[in-house]
């Protein structure tokens, strides 16, 4: 199935949700005080109407109230799975596996890919308080599922839920709309190594950019060899490679091999900032080879704070990645 | 040289924007902006500008900042390589168009986000596109990516083969500092660096730690040259070019100059002092005070000893007992430097060397005869006296 045919799919039976009753949610408790004192005191609310009966009365209302912004606490399933309902619940909606349809377009969305999800926007509207002793439930409706969208957080879908509060009586207290964005995630990185072969796991360094000046020299790295660019002409090596000989002005060179012995003329040790595919602290040094030419290079197999301007070292050919070949060095036994 | 630029051309008007860690517009706004100011400062419009110079590394196009600005006809325009190491290079190019009549009036101008845009010390990993990039390829998987890693490779051979400590490259970083407490527009205003602070900073590139880099900002720098005789007719007494120069010398690479002989002072920087002390007909003991580009401290030690304020290998002494602190040997820096002030490539060093001139320093010295102004290092550089009228 082409992307285009399963996104068709999706689309079709996601808008099959949009318009019609989309079930019921209800929690496992009636509206009252002890869990509106509760509530307010864990994000310190000190509106004295939910909490004490007086100041309610004073203020207008028939006794204390439960916050507004909080009714959908009462219709949520608690530390339940929702489909494991007490006959009590059972009752109000009607023996139903799932509650609401809500969590069947969830479930439809992530089966195609959309598993990534964030709420967007939500607006509310409360008809009149809510009073201790009142069983609140949610009605749901899917408003709307908008078309595909290219958004920052990947390709998806807004989905926008509506919920009508009613109580025991039937009577509406408030109605919500709450949007959300479903969007297909990036694979994380564990799901991708599950796939892939370890090694790959593991950031890499920058290569070389490579061009006519440069390549010979790291093609015979690939070949285990260590060159030094010598003029045909007057023999005068040099590091870095270069088209034309400095002294004579020749353009006929060749790569002669070298050692691989030399000491350390300077180096650094890296700390900050850290670039993938290095372990840090780690050495970069000025080596200056028995040939005479210098180079720069990582200094291995050795502890940082023993390294030293001086140091006699010698050729050591890694791949530090697990990729990229390196001529590296490393203190003379 | 047969036609000398001693005392043919001069800077007028210097202007900027505020530096920032996040200017919050575009790098053209900052550019019109410093190059409006300079203008202003200069007494003159627009209109009258003919000439615009400014580094290579800048995105601002002459002609799109000369049409921000309201700048007509241009019979000069110029750019200087090479980072930090145009920061007087583009005077010479500005001198030398006022001393040949090519233009009146060059302005002259860096802006950046450096900071909230691309950042240097991100390495040169990104948005490398030209032949540079064989250069690189040798530093590149080796992990010698940043500024300072360069610098930090001269600088443990200068320790080696001197005995520097970095006690004596904090030196550097307090004094110039102390200048910053007193400049309201500098990132440290107000705070003071002690040595336990230095030492207890983190390490960045051994030997080079946190207090020995520049910062990265945001902001524009600009100044207007012309001739001596017309900056006479104009408001501010006019900072005069005694003497400019550029130099690349000898087996120069792009930061990374470690295969030559002796990697522990700047030939480069040597031979703009020669250029520029004989231009000018002057010597170390002429100069009264100096803005030395400070973007890591150990560079300015070097830079000591190529303009000859003390020996080779004697600038880990020169800068202790406060020699480069108003009322010492050399008050270098006072706007506090790139590494206190703000880092806009050595252009903001060149307002304070005119400020100095001008004797409205923050931190002015008694004596202001003459002020050297230097450009970056580890690059082909630049560097100017400049003189009263």
């Amino acid at each position: 199935m082409s992307l285009n045919d399963k996104r068709e799919e999706l689309e079709r039976k996601a808008h099959a949700y949009v318009g019609k009753d989309s079930g019921i949610e209800v929690g496992p408790d009636p509206v009252n005080e002890v869990m509106i004192r509760q509530l307010c005191e864990v994000i310190n609310d000190q509106n004295p109407v939910y909490v004490d009966d007086a100041a309610a009365k004073a203020n207008g209302f028939d006794g204390i109230i439960t916050p507004p912004a909080a009714l959908q606490m009462w219709t949520m399933p608690g530390a339940r799975p929702p489909w494991d309902l007490t006959d009590e619940e059972k009752e109000i909606v009607g023996n139903r596996q799932s509650i609401s349809k809500d969590v069947e377009l969830n479930a439809l969305f992530a089966e195609y890919g959309y598993t990534g999800v964030v709420g967007t926007d939500q607006e509310e509207e409360y008809i009149r308080p809510v009073r201790p002793g009142e069983k609140i439930t949610a009605h749901l409706f899917i408003d709307h599922i908008s078309e595909q969208k290219a958004t920052a957080l990947g390709l998806g879908y807004f989905i926008t839920v509506r919920r009508v509060y009613k109580n025991q009586d039937g009577e509406e207290v408030a109605t919500s709309t709450f949007r959300v964005l479903r969007y297909q995630a990036p694979a994380q990185p564990a799901a991708q190594a599950a796939d892939a072969p370890q090694a790959s796991a593991k950031p890499k360094r920058l290569k070389p950019p490579m061009g006519h000046d440069n390549s010979w020299w790291w093609d015979a790295v690939e070949n285990d060899q260590f060159l030094i660019q010598s003029c045909k002409s007057c023999n005068t090596l040099r590091h870095p490679p270069r088209p034309m000989c400095g002294k004579c002005q020749s353009l006929d060179w060749e790569g002669v091999e070298a050692s691989g012995n030399g000491t350390i003329y300077s180096y650094t040790v890296m700390h900050h900032p850290k670039f993938p595919g290095f372990d840090y602290p780690f050495v970069t040094a000025v080596i200056e080879l028995e040939e005479g030419t210098r180079i720069v290079s990582n200094v291995v197999d050795c502890d940082p704070l023993a390294v030293h301007v001086g140091m006699p070292v010698e050729l050591t050919i890694q791949k530090p990645d697990g990729e990229l070949k390196l001529p590296l060095f490393r203190p003379v036994a | 040289m047969t036609i000398s630029l001693k005392d043919r051309a001069a800077i007028a008007g210097i202007g900027q924007t505020e530096y920032s860690k996040n200017s919050g517009r575009s790098e053209l706004q900052l550019a019109a902006e410093c190059v409006k100011a300079a203008i202003a400062d200069a007494g003159l419009r627009p209109s009258d500008i003919d000439g615009m110079t400014t580094f290579t590394l800048d995105t601002n196009d002459e002609i799109e900042v000369a049409r921000a600005v309201g700048i007509g006809d241009l019979s000069f325009f110029s750019r200087v390589n090479f980072g930090g190491g145009a920061a007087i290079g583009v005077m010479l190019q500005a001198a030398m168009a006022v001393a040949t009549g090519v233009a009146k009036n060059v302005v002259v101008y860096r802006a950046f986000n450096e900071r909230s845009g691309h950042r240097y010390s991100k390495g040169i990993a990104e948005g490398i596109v030209t032949a540079d990039l064989i250069h690189w390829s040798w530093y590149l998987p080796f992990g010698l990516l940043t500024p300072a890693s360069w610098v930090a490779m001269f600088t443990q051979r200068y320790m080696h083969e001197y005995g520097c400590k970095p006690s004596d490259l904090a030196q550097v970083a307090i004094s110039t500092r102390k200048h910053a407490v007193n400049n309201p527009n500098a990132f440290f205003y107000g705070k003071e660096l002690t040595m336990d602070d230095y030492m207890s900073s983190r390490l960045i590139a051994d030997p080079l730690r946190l207090f020995d880099c520049c910062q990265e900002s945001d902001g524009g720098a600009a100044c207007v040259v012309t001739s001596v005789e017309h900056a006479k007719d104009l408001p501010h007494p006019p900072a005069v070019i005694r003497g400019v120069a550029q130099a690349a010398a000898a087996d120069q690479e792009n930061m990374t100059s470690f295969y030559r002989p002796s990697i522990s002072h700047l030939p480069e920087m040597d031979l703009v002092a020669q250029q520029v002390y004989q231009m000018s007909g002057l010597g170390p003991d002429d100069v009264d005070a100096a803005i030395i580009y400070d973007a890591f401290t150990p560079i300015v030690l070097w830079q000591l000893e190529s303009f000859g304020f003390c020996g080779r290998g004697e600038g880990k002494d020169f800068v202790k007992d406060g020699n480069l602190e108003v009322g010492g040997r050399l008050p270098c820096n006072t706007n506090g430097g790139q590494l206190s002030e703000a880092y806009i490539h050595g252009m903001n060093g060149v307002n304070e060397g005119v400020r100095l001139i001008r004797g409205k320093s923050l931190n002015q010295p008694a004596k202001n005869d003459h002020v050297l102004v230097t450009g970056g290092v580890g690059v082909p550089t630049s560097g100017m006296i400049l003189g009263k009228l």
